[in-house]
């Protein structure tokens, strides 16, 4: 399903794109190909799901964004895909996921929030809950990056 | 300070990057400006600081690998170690203290069971570790980071 040359090129890609008129034939030349094999190759791994997104993400808290909240919910399995819908389509929602519980910890249902104070972070969480007929999340708050990095994919093959 | 422009370009380069041979040609004309200017606008908000990352992002899932969540009780005398342990590790992604009983929260993209296993294994014998839970994902409903500036 997936090639040697889209592992090289998902290699090539887990860097920074260039900022220059055509970054894909400069991305191409690395990889051997021609700028057309290299967007076709890009757009079946798009149409395949292994490609989500090409484009920028920002640094969070120089962009203003200082309360990022980890808000766990219960939520029964009969609703919650409904509830997951839901949730994702609130834009200050990065990530959004149904996960296992465990022994003394019973919420399932997990989504990251990002606002510029812990108020309005709180206030999105309640209007979410009502939202949505549940309890309070448990909510906890970023008080210390100590990794953020993007995956490498199939590391020490042929670069 | 970000003018209307600058917030403008950075909501516009969170969305996805045209696939075609000039991307910054098509996106600047949805801004009603040059390339020339928006590659400019980039390369300066880029050295400033307000880019983590500007590339490609893909499904872990349909590349083989799987994803989880920790959560991590670590004493906090020794949570500087711990999490510059855990940090060692290239399939861990993003490593955050916070608030909480669980103070330590880090996610993991394993090749399979196993590696997943022997890392968490390690992790929890790390000096200060209290408790370990590992929060599998049983079904992703949205990964999108994506910033609003007003």
């Amino acid at each position: 399903m997936i090639d040697e040359t889209d592992r090289q090129i998902i290699r090539l890609l887990q860097g920074e794109i260039p900022l220059i008129p055509c970054p894909y034939a400069a991305l191409a030349e690395k990889a051997g190909l021609s700028e057309a094999e290299f967007l076709d190759r890009l757009r079946r791994l798009k149409e395949r799901g292994c490609l989500r997104r090409i484009g920028a993400v920002l640094q969070h808290r120089r962009a203003g964004f200082m309360a990022n909240a980890l808000c766990v919910w219960e939520v029964p399995a009969a609703r919650v895909d409904a509830v997951g819908e839901a949730v994702s389509k609130e834009p200050t929602v990065s990530h959004c996921y149904d996960r296992e519980t465990a022994p003394g910890w019973p919420y399932n249902f997990y989504a990251m929030l990002h606002a510029a104070t812990r108020d309005e972070c709180e206030s999105i969480a309640a209007r979410l809950s009502a939202e949505n007929n549940l309890a309070a999340p448990r909510m906890f708050y970023s008080v210390r990056e100590w990794k953020k990095a993007s995956m490498k994919y199939y590391p020490g093959e042929s670069q | 300070m970000l003018t209307e422009f600058d917030k403008e370009v950075l909501n516009a380069i969170q969305e996805d990057l045209p696939l075609t041979p000039r991307p910054f040609a098509v996106l600047a004309e949805r801004l009603h400006t040059s390339e020339e200017t928006l590659l400019e606008r980039l390369r300066a908000l880029s050295g400033a600081g307000y880019l983590r990352r500007f590339g490609a992002f893909f499904q872990s899932e349909a590349l083989g690998y799987q994803g989880t969540l920790i959560a991590l009780k670590v004493a906090p005398e020794s949570l500087p170690d711990a999490a510059r342990a855990v940090n060692r590790y290239p399939g861990v992604t993003h490593n955050y203290e916070r608030t909480g009983r669980y103070n330590l929260w880090f996610t993991l993209q394993a090749p399979d069971d196993a590696t997943r296993r022997k890392i968490l294994d390690e992790i929890a014998a790390l000096p200060g570790v209290e408790a370990l839970m590992d929060l599998r994902a049983r079904k992703k409903y949205k990964v999108r980071v994506r910033f609003h500036l007003r």
